[in-house]
């Protein structure tokens, strides 16, 4: 076989970088890179640079530094068993391949992340070698993200978070028997083991320059996760759990669901039917809500039906408050900041907006609006010096009323 | 003395900003305005290639504020506001600006009432703004410029069109970012360049003077199409962030229409080349029957071969399975017939199995093999044929429900627990199956038929100890 171009690996390393939901760049150090050899700066906030017709942001040149992999996960496109066409970048490639797009600006750096070749160090150390020669020889400050091996040595680990802003380690499903039975070659105690480890290297590292300010930075946007949604019969209600004792336990920032998409050469053990795009939304709303709204799991858990899953047309927080009915209509010339955000139709920057406001005026119904995206949704659920939901919140097809139309549930008809 | 001594009543003025994005001087002028007690409708704020009709014969001579005027007060939010709000096309944001300060200095907490009027639209005016910088942040595309001169050496040119007048502002931003780096950034609004060591204005560009193309875009291209995933069409959010008014100067917008038209079959073709289609798990052993003569889901499938199904008791609480059908089964359609089925039941027999109580099947349902001349020489199944076939054997232990499973080599105990396992290892012992079942693993029998000698005495002893251990482990569970 002919030698493939950097045109061609690039074209199938990125192809199989593409069911991978991560794509933030955001929350890590500032630097920017006057004083320096190299280019590169975090102003905080990341960019996304462009979006692609499947509405995700493009930020980092997300790629696998090959998809060749000795395991065999079922749900991966990139298994041993699977056939798809296989590539393999040099770490030198890959660095280049980021310094030329850097420069052009089409990116804000670099997401990394590989098949199990050889074996998990020798994987690692050829991940960690890329982002080495970024920083050491580049000067490069830009955002650096590590897709790290469990399996390997927790040496190789370190090192990796002392070049990069952000690691992660995916957890892969959401429960242990769907690890076992999905991906056989690893180990659930395994994962979380390197996240615990990530963790305390995290917290040391941050002790550390608490005491000397130039004591090396670890991971300064700390550590992610990637559930896949769907492959196994995890219900929503064990997600968020799993999810929150995830947050707790190794304090990480992010973590992201990715429904189990088709998958090229798919193994004949995952489900046949690919989970509604929208479930993974009602994950994310979810998510959100705990992160922003102060929203505890249990919440999560009890807007959940019957079967333990999120309703899929209505958003969680309207789930939760149909059936909380009782905690409504709140006043929102009194209500507390905590009862506002429970408020469906509210979001963090409306309730931000009515307390400022109140202050001033008896806020109306109409002043509401002004301040809302869409007073309908939100007006069953308060009440205001001029209005007063009678009956509403105890109508049975409250429900129906403010649920979207069906049609518009799925967001790509399958 | 007060303030309306020093303005004529009556009088309006009109103020000449010399750039459109100069705060400072906005807020010079609009302090002693103020301070002179000026109402907003008084004045006519002109930015440069902007009219001031409206008031032609107004005042441009400011009014001079009273010594004891009292000082202007402005909160750090509005200033913060301001600042931004200055930046933005729209004429008339001086005298909205104008309008809040002077409300201000009755009203010093006006900026928290968010339900007022003016107060939304400077918001609106920053918000627009600050998207406008982010997108410019964004969407900037360098192209290099290899020049003949080597002390010039590589230059990094862009075109860009903003919609208010951020350039200046955002200066920094790409100097920070790109401080090793020359490059220009063109606009019609004006132009920065930036040589390593300090920053330049020049004057309004047109999008000829920026290069036309750069031999990255192929591979940026590249990058764009293959990280789409056609499986999650979203058009609208990517219409949300990257308006259409950007995308002439982005060089992978010019994709978009082609990977949008072409998502829906390159999903089909992933599902199609992906999931195999799997119909309902059928629910009776007979369906199974009926759905393997049918099954070409594997290469094995496709082959002159017949399926073979299990057989024995739909209750029997002991499952046995081999690898696959032989060249004898695959004619008679029965499993384990040939020899290894002899050697089988000469070991059930002797170790008390009654084989006829247990249901015996194989991992693979078809016969792989070679031909060679007139024989059929037997291979084994690769990992990914004893995966998909799994889907058979899982829905033979669904409706047999066994409470013990006996798997015979690799494949058996790879198409039982989905990975492989080495069976020195785990044979002897029992494995806890998700279904509450067990599963004993050992070796197969026609593995027994290719030693000779001592070492098939020895293989042959093993087999009857994991045998005689599964009998027991079968009277237990009784
Ligand atoms: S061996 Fe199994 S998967 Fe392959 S065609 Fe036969 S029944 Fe189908």
């Amino acid at each position: 076989m002919a030698a493939q171009t950097v045109l061609q690996k690039l074209e199938i390393l990125a192809d199989a970088a593409k069911y991978d939901a991560s794509c933030a760049s955001s929350g890590t150090a500032k630097k920017n890179s006057l004083g320096g050899r190299g280019i590169g700066s975090t102003e905080g906030m990341g960019i996304c640079h462009a979006y692609a017709p499947d509405g995700r942001c493009i930020s980092l040149l997300k790629i696998l530094l090959t998809n060749h992999c000795v395991f065999d996960c079922h749900y991966c496109v990139n298994r041993k068993s699977s056939n798809v066409a296989r590539a393999r970048f040099t770490p030198q490639e890959v660095v280049d391949l980021t310094l030329a797009f850097y420069r052009r600006n089409y990116i804000e750096g670099l997401f990394l992340s590989s098949g199990i070749v050889k074996n998990s160090n020798h994987t690692m150390e050829q991940i960690v070698e890329v982002a080495r020669i970024l920083r050491e020889e580049h000067d490069f400050r830009g955002y650096i993200h590590l897709k790290t091996i469990p399996e390997a040595d927790p040496e190789i680990v370190h090192q990796a978070g002392l070049y990069a802003d952000r690691v992660s380690i995916n957890v892969e499903l959401p429960t242990d028997s769907g690890l076992t039975r999905l991906a056989p070659d690893k180990d659930a105690r395994q994962i979380e083991g390197a996240m615990g480890k990530v963790k305390s290297d995290l917290v040391e590292a941050k002790d550390a320059r608490k005491r000397f300010k130039h004591a090396p930075r670890f991971a300064p946007a700390g550590q992610s996760t990637q559930m896949i949604v769907g492959a196994d019969a995890a219900t929503d209600a064990d997600i968020v759990g799993k999810a929150s004792r995830l947050y707790d336990n190794f304090r990480l920032r992010r973590v992201y669901y990715s429904a189990f998409s088709p998958i090229p050469d798919a193994s004949a053990v995952l489900p046949l039917k690919r989970p509604p795009l929208i479930r993974e939304h009602r994950l994310y709303q979810s998510d959100w809500l705990m992160r922003f709204y102060g929203y505890k799991p249990t919440d999560v858990m009890q807007a959940t039906e019957a079967d333990g899953n999120l309703p899929l047309d209505i958003d969680p927080k309207l789930a939760w408050a149909l059936k909380f009915r009782e905690a409504f209509p709140v006043d929102v010339n009194r209500a507390s900041k905590e009862q506002l955000l429970r408020v469906p139709g509210l979001g963090v920057k409306a309730v931000g907006k009515i307390l400022a406001s109140r202050r001033h005026r008896a806020l109306r119904l109409d002043d509401v609006a002004l301040l809302t995206q869409s007073i309908t949704k939100v007006r069953p659920f308060i009440v205001t010096v001029d209005w007063r939901p009678i009956t509403l919140t105890d109508r049975a097809d409250l429900r129906s009323l403010l649920a979207p139309r069906t049609e518009q549930l799925e967001l790509f008809a399958a | 003395m007060t303030a309306l001594q020093h303005v004529k009543l009556g009088t309006y003025y009109v103020v000449h900003l010399p750039e459109a994005d100069d705060f400072d001087f906005w807020r010079e002028r609009a302090r002693a305005l103020v301070q002179c007690d000026v109402p907003p409708d008084r004045i006519a704020w002109v930015e440069p290639g902007g009219s001031g009709d409206l008031f032609a014969h107004g005042e441009r001579r400011m009014p001079v504020p009273p010594m004891d005027a009292k000082p202007v007060r402005a909160n750090r939010r509005f200033v913060s506001l301001a600042k931004n709000t200055i930046l933005h096309s729209d004429p008339e944001r001086f005298a909205l600006l104008y309008r809040l300060l002077w409300r201000l200095q009755s009203n010093p907490r006006m900026m928290e009432d968010k339900a007022d009027l003016d107060v939304r639209r400077v918001e609106e005016l920053d918000k627009n703004v600050r998207r406008d910088s982010h997108k410019m942040h964004a969407f900037v595309r360098f192209r290099l410029v290899e020049s003949e001169d080597e002390e010039v050496g590589e230059h990094y040119v862009a075109w860009f069109e903003p919609e208010h007048h951020i350039l200046r502002a955002n200066a920094g931003f790409f100097m920070r970012r790109f401080s090793n780096m020359r490059w220009s950034i063109l606009t019609p609004r004006g132009s920065l360049h930036w040589d390593t060591e300090t920053m330049s204005e020049g004057p309004p560009a047109e999008r000829h003077d920026a290069p036309g193309g750069d031999p990255m875009e192929d591979l940026w291209r590249t990058y764009y199409a293959s990280i789409f995933n056609p499986a999650r069409l979203k058009i609208g959010a990517m219409l949300k962030e990257m308006p259409k008014k950007y995308w002439k100067n982005m060089p992978e917008a010019a994709l978009i229409p082609d990977l949008i038209a072409g998502a829906q079959g390159r999903e089909a073709k992933m599902v199609e080349k992906g999931a195999l289609e799997f119909e309902e798990r059928p629910d009776t052993l007979e369906a199974i029957d009926k759905a393997i003569h049918g099954c070409r889901k594997c290469p094995i499938g496709q082959l002159d071969n017949h399926a073979v199904m299990g057989e024995g008791p739909q209750d029997a609480s002991l499952m046995i399975v081999g690898e696959q059908p032989g060249d004898q089964e695959d004619q008679i359609g029965r499993p384990f017939v040939g020899p290894a089925g002899q050697l089988l039941d000469a070991h059930l027999e002797k170790v008390g199995i009654d084989r006829r109580a247990a249901y015996v099947t194989n991992a693979v349902k078809h016969f792989k093999y070679v031909q060679r001349g007139k024989r059929r020489l037997h291979q084994n199944p690769g990992a990914k044929e004893i995966d998909t076939c799994r889907w058979w054997i899982e829905s033979e232990r669904e409706i047999v429900k066994p409470k013990l499973v006996l798997a015979m080599g690799a494949s058996a105990a790879r198409s039982v627990l989905g990975k492989t396992v080495s069976i020195t290892k785990v044979r002897g012992a029992p494995i806890a199956l998700e279904d509450g079942s067990e599963l004993w693993v050992t070796a197969h029998p026609s593995y027994l038929l290719r030693l000779e000698g001592p070492a098939r005495e020895e293989q042959a002893r093993l087999f009857d100890a994991d045998l005689a251990a599964v009998r027991q482990r079968l009277e237990e569970l009784a």
